[in-house]
């Protein structure tokens, strides 16, 4: 548990900046998207790694640049008829042909009341970079889909 | 029934263009996009399948929906307005006021079902059952008295659980129907509502928890346990509730688990962890497909059962901000 907490606390200084103001990018081998309500936060957090989040504020942060191959966590948050359906920073952050060019797979957020649009925005991103959509998981996350998820990247990235 | 329900004292003229909370213009957007009426989905496709039924199997469809129309015109009528006094910002509101017009819609679809498939007769009796019967009553008398506490926050985790559980028996049946290629077309108007049921829960969640960042660890924890009991004593209800229905066609326990499954993302869109164990929520993966055709475990490619999974299959995104 101790060893767990304290890779937590690490996962949790990820989204503050350091001391020149850039998003220290070094470790994190996990890159997501989260709204003001902030689930996929929630589930990244439990997945106990460096993760680093996509602005939520484009216009008042700086754009996020990721160093070193990572897997993408999205959410989706239901409907429409398939256009907007990735949230418009994650557009903004894969319109970046450097951070494009690092993705190595997607995990998809939402709801399976969404429907047919159930992590649709993970379908999206997996079809456009040409990567695998490694997983889906609603709302925050199981206990069950936080081990699977865990043990799955780390299994991911020895494979790669 | 409802005594004194809360009204605003004060209105200011809203003004869009200057928003506190990203996330009322968010869901505003989400949910008229999202909008729709029943008239847009062929019914009568399905007059041929609903005869194939019998008349048991037609009579317990009929049930389920009165139940669910009850509850939608709880929902339209008394539960998203009974929040529009507590909002934070003006623009939450107006989404409240948006929720409970599509729960009118919610429940006049069930009205077209009826009149596309069933004679006057039988839809009478339905409704005479939804009156008659005194496990779907309960369920209408506890949520509605919560609604007419003083507690905003357990407003809004009586209408959370609402949205996100108490219908749930009830959406059983048309995916169940939909997955044996019945009534398809009412299956379609039913995920309609569902989906739409799935944004007001998250949306109502939300703002729970943004509440709940307001008051006390003490007020929070009250509030938890309050939660927790009411769910408790909404399941208990809603377990016989199921057996009434579903007791003569032995889908009882399949039904459960669909409960199970669905309590425990009322839970999480109140910020709680799920309570229901794996055990009880493996949903029959005929229901989950009939539900959303990317559910099933073939999309699982960590566990090893997903050796089929796809990269990325034909999906419409025309967004013009892509720039690849």
């Amino acid at each position: 548990m101790t060893s767990r907490s304290a890779v937590l606390a690490r996962s949790d200084t990820t989204t503050a900046r350091s001391v020149d103001g850039q998003p220290d990018t070094g470790t994190a081998d996990l890159v997501y998207f989260s709204s003001v309500s902030g689930n996929t936060h929630r589930f990244v957090q439990k997945l106990g790694r460096p993760a680093l989040r996509i602005p939520i504020h484009p216009d008042r942060e700086p754009p996020l640049r990721v160093t070193r191959p990572y897997v993408l966590v999205v959410p989706s948050y239901g409907g429409g008829d398939g256009r907007g359906s990735v949230p418009p920073q994650v557009v903004r952050f894969l319109n970046d042909p450097h951070n494009r060019s690092l993705i190595r797979g997607v995990i998809g957020a939402g709801n399976t009341n969404f429907g047919e649009a159930y992590c649709r925005a993970g379908d999206v991103v997996a079809r456009k970079c040409g990567v695998p959509h490694l997983y889906r998981f609603e709302v925050f996350g199981t206990a069950d889909d936080v081990r699977v998820v865990a043990e799955g990247l780390d299994q991911f990235w020895t494979q790669q | 029934m409802v005594e004194s329900l809360k009204l605003l004292d004060r209105v200011q003229a809203i003004n869009w263009n200057r928003i506190a909370d990203d996330k009322d213009v968010e869901v505003w957007n989400r949910l008229v996009n999202n909008f729709w009426l029943p008239e847009k989905v062929p019914l009568s496709n399905d007059v041929q399948s609903w005869s194939t039924l019998t008349p048991h199997e037609q009579q317990l469809t009929m049930r389920v929906f009165t139940g669910l129309t009850l509850l939608d015109t709880i929902q339209g009528t008394v539960g998203a307005v009974s929040l529009i006094p507590d909002a934070l910002t003006p623009h939450e509101e107006a989404v409240y006021t948006n929720i409970a017009f599509m729960e009118s819609v919610h429940a006049k679809s069930y009205s077209s079902i009826f009149s596309t498939l069933c004679s006057t007769r039988e839809i009478d009796e339905a409704f005479r059952w939804s009156v008659e019967n005194p496990n779907l009553q309960k369920k209408a008398a506890i949520v509605m008295e919560y609604y007419q506490g003083d507690s905003p926050l357990k407003r809004k985790v009586a209408s959370t659980l609402l949205e996100s559980f108490l219908f749930y028996s009830g959406f059983y049946l048309p995916m169940y129907w939909s997955s044996r290629a019945k009534l398809t077309n009412t299956a379609d108007l039913v995920r309609l509502i569902i989906r739409d049921e799935a944004v007001h829960g998250y949306y109502i969640g939300y703002k729970f928890q943004r509440g709940m960042e307001l008051i006390s660890q003490a007020e929070r924890d009250d509030i938890k346990d309050y939660t927790f009991s009411l769910l408790y004593e909404l399941y208990d209800n809603e377990v016989q509730y199921t057996r009434d229905l579903y007791d003569s066609v032995g889908l009882t326990e399949d039904v459960k688990k669909f409960l199970h499954y669905n309590a425990n993302k009322a839970l999480m869109n109140l910020g709680f962890e799920a309570m229901f164990p794996k055990q009880v929520t493996d949903v029959n993966p005929a229901i989950l497909s009939a539900l959303s055709p990317n559910a099933d475990e073939n999309h699982d490619f960590f566990s090893g059962s997903g050796s089929s999974y796809v990269i990325g299959k034909a999906v419409s995104t025309e967004d013009e901000d892509w720039d690849f």
